[in-house]
């Protein structure tokens, strides 16, 4: 028997959230130490893990599959292709430096820091379940059971409207869920139909089902995730979130938790019901296009700097789906590689961000000005991040939209023309920011400003290195990725067509 | 020798294009041409090192800075003796470096390719950039950011060499940012003034236009080629690709070099750029970096070639811009904003040399380097100006400075003498064979390069006279006095290159028609006209606008505060309304149309779901009087929704 390296994986962050709860109460530090400690045990187990991930080796590797409810053909199933090693490594990366991030924040609030600790493990092990689980039942649990924390974690932390800001979070996210769960129960009659009743993601793709029956399935597991990973027009409860969660707790929903809504697009919607997607394809782009357009004049016109940066977030979901509904390769590479920056990329704008915050104690643009004079390495990270949110090169967000827009120019022109607009918009949101906040002339007020600190360059920098060798050498994790969407694409049927000039044979006829 | 694949050359053979004989093959570099990456690594490691090594640098990071860029240089130096000891057909080298990534079947490798014309490009940035990293020691003395600039330039030159150097078009783009970079956080450099800061975020918006421009060429080219190397896609174009592909490519390309380049209708961030450090207008807004559209053309060539309605569009953008730049130049007071309208206008002419195919690459580059020298010589001799004059830019406020700066005068006067084109300064061969090629073209096109030596032999003789002719109309408490030998030495150098540089590169060795034939072609056309008569009629259009100039500025005192103009010298001084249209067309409307969807987003799409959402809020705040928290309600509603899971599971096993 072999070790159970995913179980373990899930459970390692499970335990640490127990642990971290039963800490006695008061011991405020001692449940930080504990949290991160265990935050990075599961990192360490994670990279044990992707070690072992081979390229061109089976769909999902490092299988284990365990009856769960026998009856009901209910599996403890797990297992791992190259989306799923993408988003656990974003995942594990970032738990840890949210964790860091969070640590002075949760002072702030003056709030024993405990349970927000423990919910954050908590989440991290049911986001680490989601992206293993190959049982769509075991998928929807955590998927929806990962609500209730999000939901205390935003309601007990932050701004003056966080009450309001987490009970919209969670109607809006049961009520997908509702509906999607009408369609896992659809597609589970279908099964028991076909004779074999099953919730196993390769027993489920194996149906038959016909195209009025995909149709409408599609459309509920489409609406879960397209609030959850909010696109245009079920995106307004991001924004609210965003602004009023603290700092590292917006970056950890949109950067991390927010993706098992893409996920669930690229892993579970197209490959169950590749008829339904090929058909809802168009209308999924359009909406993609809205979203990233709309999210980005948006931006532009916040004032609050997280509600701006949640915006910004819309804009690039907006992408990340683009980028799946072309149904090329390099469409959704693309968009999967955009899923794994995205999250970096926004960790880093929503800490800095959060330094910010914890400087001066207001979210308004307004309230800041010339800061780069007396926080110039402040200065720079937030330049840095920003550099990163509008997708300049050699650093890692621009390769991922390239080729979103790339692999949706193959199939749709417009779309990706429209899309393209898009980085002249991200250009204007974020150095607008910028000018707004970092340059001019220091206010008096602000003449004193601390530069950062040791810790919070410890947050930051791994983000910063992670976002420049992914730039650079983006080589293995295209690899891996590409590796995991090629059989996801297959199953779609899709023909995109060959360059119209293939000159391949042509320059190699040359050599000599 | 290893693979030996033949490049564009050999394939883009169209009936009247006379291409080399000798198809140009790309070797795999071997010996000192696989150290190609050293020109890139020297400036970017100066970079990082300056950006990172904090306060401690602070008394050494200028000599690092410009220790980088000369380094750079020399392995430049080496490099081109070392082609120049190869044969014309064979000074083609391609550097394996690593495979970036490999996406779908979409492989891009990071590759260098050395050829004649990146080699004429690096030897033009490292060595202008050379001497503008040892001006800004002095100039950049007594600012307490002085490391931080010079890491910048350092992150400019690298990602300019990157830009000429690249084999694969999204790799030049990796360039092409990091130059659009370096220029916003240079344009921006003092950051405390708001109109900076607004300057270096507009050059990087506009730019971006331009980008879009880009980033859909190479989209195309991956649908049309499946790649975005320049080996495919060169092979690729004269192979059965329609027209309007090539067309279609060819625009959006010209979309990207007109951002990155400033030419109409993207020309409106470079006269605002010139908020940035005098050097950094020199070497960034007007040797190097704003030439990099025209590159782009050119090396397109393969491209261009076989795409005659793009060949056309450009053209006609390098003229408009050519006239466009000119006549903004004559209205400007800043010595700067007159130099930068300029500027595009000389760009204007590559540009249109560029256009005209193989019979005009050539000439476009040799302009792009003589223009390098002498207005990197002009941009860092008004600097030296400002410098002496308490940073003053008004040239209103000039006069009569010759005596008090001689060797900023001298030099000058040897840059004003080659931009105007009077022989044998490096400017009249240069834009002569320009306005050669364009009447060869058509004679439209060829009066409108004519008109624009007039003019630029008007505005340039104004600039001279207002500065250092003319009379004293200086402030109270100006001391104008010579800049410090590391300012003018790096003038004197400049002021030699533009006495020399137009005839040296024109006849010494095969020139740089010839070098550049095997990347460029060339092409020849019958003139319309005489050489002898066009040589005259450009000469006698120039000394017409010397003057013009002489008779209005010199002859007539100069009034300290500028006085109404007619209409045209009003829209030139706005310049020629490109910001207003700006503003009606795009800044204006897309405010409205924020600011409504911002309110439409709280009352609308917000506003709906809000209704429903205050209904459950009043629920669960009904809940929570006979409920003391969140947790046990909704660990109920958990429970009963997962009892309805197994009922529904349990009905459905049930038949």
């Amino acid at each position: 028997m072999t070790f159970p390296w995913l179980t373990t994986l899930i459970a390692v962050p499970a335990l640490g959230a127990a642990l971290t709860a039963l800490v006695p109460a008061g011991r405020g530090r001692l449940a930080k130490q504990v949290a991160i400690a265990f935050s990075l045990v599961t990192l360490a187990v994670a990279i044990a893990v992707i070690a072992q991930f081979e390229l061109g080796g089976d769909r999902y590797q490092l299988a284990e599959q365990h009856v769960w409810i026998e009856p009901l053909g209910i599996h403890w199933a797990l297992g791992v292709d190259g989306i799923g090693v993408a988003l656990i490594a974003l995942t594990a990366v970032a738990t840890p430096i949210v964790a860091l991030a969070m640590w002075p924040e949760a002072e702030a609030e003056r709030r024993d820091p405990k349970p927000f600790f423990a919910l954050l493990l908590l989440v991290e092990g049911m986001i680490l379940a989601a992206f293993l689980a190959k049982d769509l039942l075991l998928f929807y649990i955590v998927f929806e059971a990962m609500l209730i924390p999000l939901y205390f974690m935003i309601g007990m932390y932050g701004g003056p409207q966080r009450r309001y800001a987490a009970l919209k979070f969670l109607l809006y996210n049961l009520f997908g869920g509702l509906v999607m769960l009408a369609a896992v129960i659809g597609i589970y009659v279908q099964s028991v139909d076909a004779g074999n009743p099953s919730f196993l993601l390769t027993d489920l793709m194996a149906l038959d089902i016909g195209a009025d029956a995909q149709r409408w399935m599609f459309l509920g597991f489409m609406l879960a995730f397209a609030i959850k990973a909010p696109l245009w027009p079920f995106h307004t409860w991001l924004p609210d979130a965003a602004a009023e969660a603290t700092p590292s707790n917006a970056a950890f929903l949109s950067g991390v938790a927010d993706k098992v809504g893409t996920f669930g697009m690229i892993a579970l919607a197209v490959p169950l019901f590749p008829v339904a997607a090929r058909d809802f394809a168009p209308v999924i782009v359009v909406l993609a296009v809205i979203s990233i357009v709309y999210g980005a004049l948006l931006a532009i016109g916040q004032t609050d700097m997280k509600r701006l940066i949640g915006y910004t977030s819309i804009s690039h979901f907006g992408f990340i789906v683009l980028g799946i509904f072309a149904l090329t390769d390099r469409g959704a590479t693309g968009a999967t590689f955009y899923m794994v920056n995205h999250g970096l990329s926004t960790i880093a704008l929503f800490v800095v961000v959060g330094f910010l915050i914890s400087r001066r104690n207001s979210r308004l643009v307004a309230d800041y000005g010339g800061l780069q004079k007396p926080a110039p390495k402040l200065a720079g990270v937030f330049l840095f991040a920003g550099l990163s949110g509008l997708a300049l090169p050699p650093l890692a967000t621009f390769l991922s939209e390239f080729l979103v827009i790339a692999g949706t120019f193959e199939r749709y022109r417009a779309a990706a023309v429209i899309a393209t607009g898009g980085i002249v918009l991200a250009a204007l949101y974020i150095l607008w920011l910028y000018q707004r906040t970092m340059t001019g002339p220091v206010r008096d007020d602000a003449a004193g400003t601390r530069d950062l600190g040791r810790r919070e360059i410890a947050v930051v920098a791994p983000l910063i290195a992670l976002i420049l060798a992914i730039g650079i050498f983006p080589r293995t994790v295209v690899d891996v990725i590409d590796d995991g969407v090629g059989p996801t694409l297959a199953e779609v049927e899709v023909d995109v067509p060959p360059p119209l000039v293939t000159v391949n044979d042509l320059v190699e006829g040359n050599d000599q | 020798m290893n693979s030996i694949n033949s490049l564009s050359q050999g394939f883009a053979v169209q009936a009247d294009v006379v291409r080399a004989d000798t198809v140009q093959v790309v070797q795999e570099a071997s010996g000192l041409f696989s150290w190609t990456w050293l020109l890139i690594a020297l400036p970017l490691v100066g970079a990082a090192v300056l950006l990172l090594g904090g306060r401690r640098l602070d008394r050494t990071g200028h000599l690092i800075g410009s220790a980088a860029a000369i380094g750079s240089f020399v392995v430049a130096v080496a490099l081109f003796i070392a082609l120049l000891g190869e044969s014309g057909g064979e000074r083609s080298y391609l550097v394996p470096l690593w495979e970036w990534f490999n996406a779908g079947g979409y492989e891009v490798r990071v590759d260098l390719l050395l050829d004649q014309l990146s080699m004429a490009f690096v030897l033009l940035i490292t060595g202008v950039g050379s001497l503008i990293h040892i001006y800004s020691i002095g100039y950049m003395e007594h600012d307490e950011r002085r490391r931080r600039f010079f890491g910048y330039l350092n992150l400019f030159v690298a990602s300019m060499l990157l830009l000429v150097l690249a084999a694969d078009y999204l790799i030049l783009f990796i360039g092409w940012e990091g130059v659009g970079l370096a220029s916003y956080l240079l344009i921006g450099f003092w950051q405390h003034k708001p109109s900076a800061a607004v300057a270096a975020k507009k050059a990087f918006v506009v730019n971006r236009v331009g980008d879009m421009g880009m980033v859909l060429a190479i989209a195309s080219m991956l649908v049309v080629f499946g790649s975005s190397s320049f080996e495919v896609v060169f092979a690729g174009a004269g192979s059965g690709v329609t027209t309007g592909w090539l067309n279609a490519i060819g625009l959006l390309l010209l979309l990207a070099a007109c951002g990155k380049s400033a030419q109409f209708p993207l020309q409106s961030w470079l006269l605002d750029a010139m908020e940035g450090p005098t050097p950094v207008s020199a070497l960034i807004h007007a040797a190097t970096m704003v030439t990099a559209g025209v590159y782009l053309v050119v090396r397109s060539a393969a491209i261009y070639d076989l795409a005659p309605e793009a060949r056309t569009a450009v053209v006609v953008i390098g003229a408009i811009t050519l006239l466009m730049g000119a006549i903004i130049g004559c209205a400007k007071d800043d010595i700067k904003k007159a130099l930068a309208g300029s500027t595009m206008s000389q760009i204007g002419y590559m540009m249109l040399a560029a256009g005209l195919g193989p019979a005009g690459y050539a000439f476009a580059i040799f302009h792009l380097i003589t223009h390098g020298f002498f207005k990197a010589n002009l941009f860092l001799g008004a600097g030296s100006v400002m410098h002496g004059m308490n940073d003053e830019v008004d040239m209103r406020r000039f006069g009569a400075l010759r005596a008090a700066m001689p060797v900023t005068f001298a030099t000058f006067a040897l840059g004003y003498l080659a931009i105007i084109g009077l022989p044998p300064f490096a400017g009249f061969f240069s834009k002569d064979k320009i306005i050669e090629a364009a009447f060869a073209e058509n004679i439209l096109i060829g009066i409108c390069a004519l008109l624009g030596a007039g003019i630029t032999a008007f505005y340039m003789t104004r600039v001279m006279l207002l500065t250092f002719f003319t009379s004293k109309r200086w402030a109270d408490d100006a001391h104008p006095h010579e800049s410090p030998r590391v300012m003018t030495w790096p003038l004197i150098g400049l002021g030699a290159l533009s006495v020399a540089g137009g005839a040296g590169l024109l006849y010494i060795g095969g020139g740089i028609v010839d070098w550049l034939e095997p990347v460029t072609g060339e092409e020849h056309h019958d003139l319309p006209l005489p050489l002898a008569l066009l040589i005259a009629l450009t000469l006698t259009t120039v000394v017409a606008g010397v003057a013009l100039a002489w008779f209005m500025y010199q002859r007539r005192p100069v009034p300290a505060v500028a006085p109404a103009g007619n209409p045209l010298v009003t829209a030139a001084r706005r310049d020629l309304y490109g910001d207003a249209v700006n503003e009606a067309v795009l800044m204006r409307p897309g405010q409205y149309l924020t600011r409504s969807l911002v309110y439409v987003e709280s009352r609308g799409v917000d506003g709906a779901v809000l209704g429903a959402a205050n209904a459950v809020g009043g629920l669960s705040s009904r809940w929570r009087r006979w409920q003391t928290g969140f947790v046990r309600s909704y660990a109920l509603t958990m429970l009963a929704g997962a009892g309805l899971v197994v009922i529904a599971m349990l009905l459905v096993r049930l038949p």
